[in-house]
């Protein structure tokens, strides 16, 4: 629009009369602050907002270069999304993390034509995991299939490694999301041998009586859920309401926030789901939060989500962003990025705990390491477990590792699909 | 003075006929259309092709399929989503087993196929009136969005469910895929969208428009005069179906190059598509666009205002600006019950007595 042409105009005029010696790094924030998923969506916006708010507040910014935050609304909504998109990546925009599967699946061919990367972390297209084919997407710490694989490792240790004749049933939300997981959930049950019950909700799903019913009747051994927004609530409510036991039913980590359990009360105590980063508000970095954001009156949003587990987890995808533009900086000798930059220093991202524990975050989430090859990262996870009378998750396993094996091979001949029907030359890594 | 009638005189039967009888508006809309097609395409960047125009065209031929089913013939549709559905799967699957097709053609045959589709839910139709109508495609829309995430063979298996648009070539430049520069998708959506607004023009002026509105204004005399219920009904279906059919084609193609059924064709998009019709102006093509503009423009141009000028929060925007244009839904549909098109005639007449109206 002219407006925002003009806005835009009228923004560099303010920032070359204010004469900064570097340009401000720009991150887009493609939010959801409205909408069925907004009690998902808010959480996690106001942790990757509050992390950047620190970095500038506490440290004057990455390596003394400020960043500026630009959010944007898309109600979860693709439309929107890439209008979102299209408005803000005249800015130099460095990396767009759009919270939705189906926003990143628009995403991805776009951004890749433009030359800026997207990290989804944990969401969009698992096989982009290749990052010989998909050179401008990451989605490290972990995939869907990973997910899938790690809960399915879960399950089979809880039944003392043996799954044949067991009956798994997976509930998810009807849309490229909730699909995603069900190729991989199919072929670890012809190498496990369980009985696998696919269960569709519809957008947005308040209406699961008919699936629960189902659910009942069929009694499978464990439940699967890969929902979002008012989604999960509704689910763990109808799973208490039909006496499901609870510890038998798993979320993938984006059906696994307080907002999801705390509806169904006491009900929900036992759900458990799989998760790539620690819960909770007790780790250093919330002592610096609170002295420079929360106390400062800088906190993003209401201000009241710090330490839940969407917070923690915009934090962690805040923290993996400027980790990456500081590695960026690092291997071009400029503290003056550009969104091609960025992308190599997303590629050769390196997060150790040495490194987490340097920044406040001792034991918070896996280690990371990207390269060329592979954009998925480690593919680690946990479980965690709802605590209803405490409130609380806590985490009761250690890091599980998915099914290398299985989930690398349909990584594999799933992006070469996509590469072939693209027209894409898979890049050499060395 | 807009409109200058002095020494406009009609000679001839076809002159008088003409689809814009006043010398001045055929001007106004020729001078338009060449700014449309000539100028345009030199200024447009991804922003204003993706988020503005190409959006705006797209509903505009789906708000003008619908207008031609609900606004001329009278039947009450819902399936809007659903049939903009088949329009995108068929032109996947064409595209897809047939790469070597020309894009455009892929566009229209889609409409064909939708058109199929359109008369066999139209059927119907000959039976139930009304509100039952209505429900009835609204089963049609549940049942396409339905079959689109059942069977994988209309996705080609992929994982996900998602199609996805693989890049075509018009004249040698893509405009499909994300390479697409954005004058080049621009220009195909203008020509489909002008091409079929002219052609639907010329349909409602027809023989074929006069039954549609015979059916609507009153199916009994429409059927004692000679108008075939049959005919005109499923005829109907079958061009609204084309045009919606069309509109998901192009949304798929040359707008999204992405898309999964259930989002992008659920009943949110027949209700928007209805609510285009109705605040545009039912039975006039012009309130087509209109109305299109009014639902797809509007909320870009307060996000614009309130987020990129104002600076507000951008929950708050968002909340403003369903309430702003519900209410004005609202005030408009009070003030003038037969659309925004209403309003432009009623302005026109003013204009053309302006500044003597006595």
């Amino acid at each position: 629009m002219k407006l925002a042409k003009l806005a835009a105009i009228a923004a560099t005029a303010l920032t070359i009369g204010a004469g900064p010696a570097f340009a401000e790094l720009v991150f887009p924030s493609l939010s959801y602050r409205t909408g069925p998923y907004a009690p998902n969506g808010i959480p996690f916006a106001d942790g990757y907002a509050d992390y950047f708010t620190l970095i500038n507040e506490r440290d004057g910014g990455i390596e003394g270069n400020k960043i500026k935050l630009v959010e944007c609304e898309t109600g979860y909504n693709t439309e929107k999304g890439v209008e979102c998109y299209e408005s803000t990546k005249g800015e130099g925009s460095l990396v767009y993390q759009p919270l939705s599967t189906g926003i990143t699946y628009q995403l991805i061919p776009k951004a890749t034509a433009d030359g800026i990367a997207i990290h989804s972390m944990g969401y969009g297209r698992t096989s982009a995991a290749n990052g010989t084919i998909f050179s401008n997407v990451f989605n490290y710490p972990g995939t869907y299939w990973d997910a899938a694989s790690i809960i399915i490792k879960y399950i089979a240790s809880e039944e003392g490694g043996d799954l044949k004749g067991k009956k798994i049933a997976l509930v998810y939300h009807n849309s490229a999301y909730g699909k995603e997981p069900i190729r991989t959930l199919e072929e670890l049950a012809k190498k496990h041998g369980y009985a696998l019950t696919l269960l569709p909700v519809d957008h947005p799903g308040q209406e699961q009586k008919a699936t629960w019913l189902q659910i009942r009747r069929d009694r499978p051994d464990y439940v699967l859920m890969w929902g979002w927004g008012v989604m999960n609530q509704v689910a763990i409510q109808e799973a208490a309401n039909i006496r499901f036991p609870m510890d038998h039913f798993i979320g993938v980590w984006w059906s696994a926030s307080e907002n999801d359990t705390i509806p169904a009360g006491e009900g929900a105590n036992g759900y458990k789901a799989v998760t790539f980063h620690g819960v909770g508000s007790d780790f250093p970095i919330y002592a610096d939060l609170k002295k420079h954001v929360y106390d400062a009156g800088k906190a993003a949003g209401a201000g009241d989500q710090a330490g839940t587990v969407l917070y923690n987890r915009g934090m962690v995808a805040a923290m993996w962003a400027v980790e990456a533009a500081r590695t960026a900086m690092k291997i071009h000798n400029t503290k003056d990025i550009t969104p091609a930059m960025m992308r190599d220093g997303m590629e050769a991202l390196d997060v150790p705990e040495s490194r987490l524990a340097e920044l406040g975050l001792p034991n918070f989430t896996v280690p990371v390491k990207v390269s060329c090859a592979n954009h998925g990262g480690p593919g680690l996870g946990m479980i965690q477990q709802w605590d209803a009378a405490a409130k609380k998750w806590s985490i009761i396993t250690d890091l599980i590792s998915a099914d290398r094996e299985v989930v690398d091979a349909l990584i594999k001949e799933d992006s070469e699909a996509y590469a072939k029907e693209n027209n894409i030359t898979p890049r050499t890594c060395n | 003075m807009l409109y200058r009638e002095a020494g406009d005189f009609k000679t001839s039967y076809r002159a008088d006929q003409q689809t814009f009888p006043i010398r001045s508006e055929r001007i106004l809309f020729w001078a338009f259309i060449v700014a449309a097609f000539a100028v345009v395409p030199f200024f447009i960047n991804d922003y204003w092709e993706k988020s503005v125009l190409i959006p705006f065209l797209v509903w505009s031929m789906a708000a003008l399929g619908l207008n031609i089913l609900v606004g001329y013939c009278g039947q009450v549709s819902l399936g809007t989503g659903g049939f903009m559905a088949v329009g995108a799967y068929a032109a996947y699957k064409l595209m897809t087993a047939f790469p070597e097709m020309n894009i455009l053609l892929v566009i229209v045959l889609s409409g064909g196929v939708t058109a199929v589709v359109g008369m066999a839910f139209g059927l119907p139709s000959l039976r139930i009136k009304g509100f039952y109508l209505a429900v009835a495609t609204l089963a049609a829309q549940f049942f396409l969005v339905w079959v689109f995430n059942k069977f994988p063979w209309f996705y080609n298996y992929s994982a996900s469910g998602q199609i996805t648009a693989p890049e075509r070539l018009l004249f040698g430049v893509p405009v499909t895929g994300p390479n697409s520069p954005p004058w080049a998708t621009y220009l195909v959506a203008l020509t489909v969208v002008f091409v079929f607004a002219w052609i639907g023009k010329n349909l409602t002026r027809g023989r074929i428009g006069r039954q549609w509105m015979a059916i609507r204004d009153m199916d009994i005399a429409a059927e004692i005069i000679g108008v075939e219920p049959l005919r005109a009904k499923i005829s109907a279906f079958a061009v609204s179906s084309f045009y919606i059919g069309i509109a998901g084609a192009m949304y798929f193609t040359i707008w999204f190059g992405a898309v999964e059924p259930t989002e992008a064709f659920g009943i949110n998009q027949s209700f928007r598509a209805l609510f285009m019709v109705i605040i545009g102006g039912l039975g006039s093509i012009l309130g087509s666009f209109l109305g299109a503009g009014f639902l797809v423009l509007l909320p870009v141009l307060l996000k614009n205002l309130m987020v990129g000028q104002l600076g507000w929060a951008t929950d708050i925007a968002s909340h403003f600006e369903i309430m702003i244009v519900g209410a004005l839904i609202i005030f408009f549909l009070i003030v003038e019950p037969h659309g925004l098109a209403q309003l432009w005639r009623l302005t026109k007449e003013k204009l053309r007595l302006w500044p003597f109206p006595h």
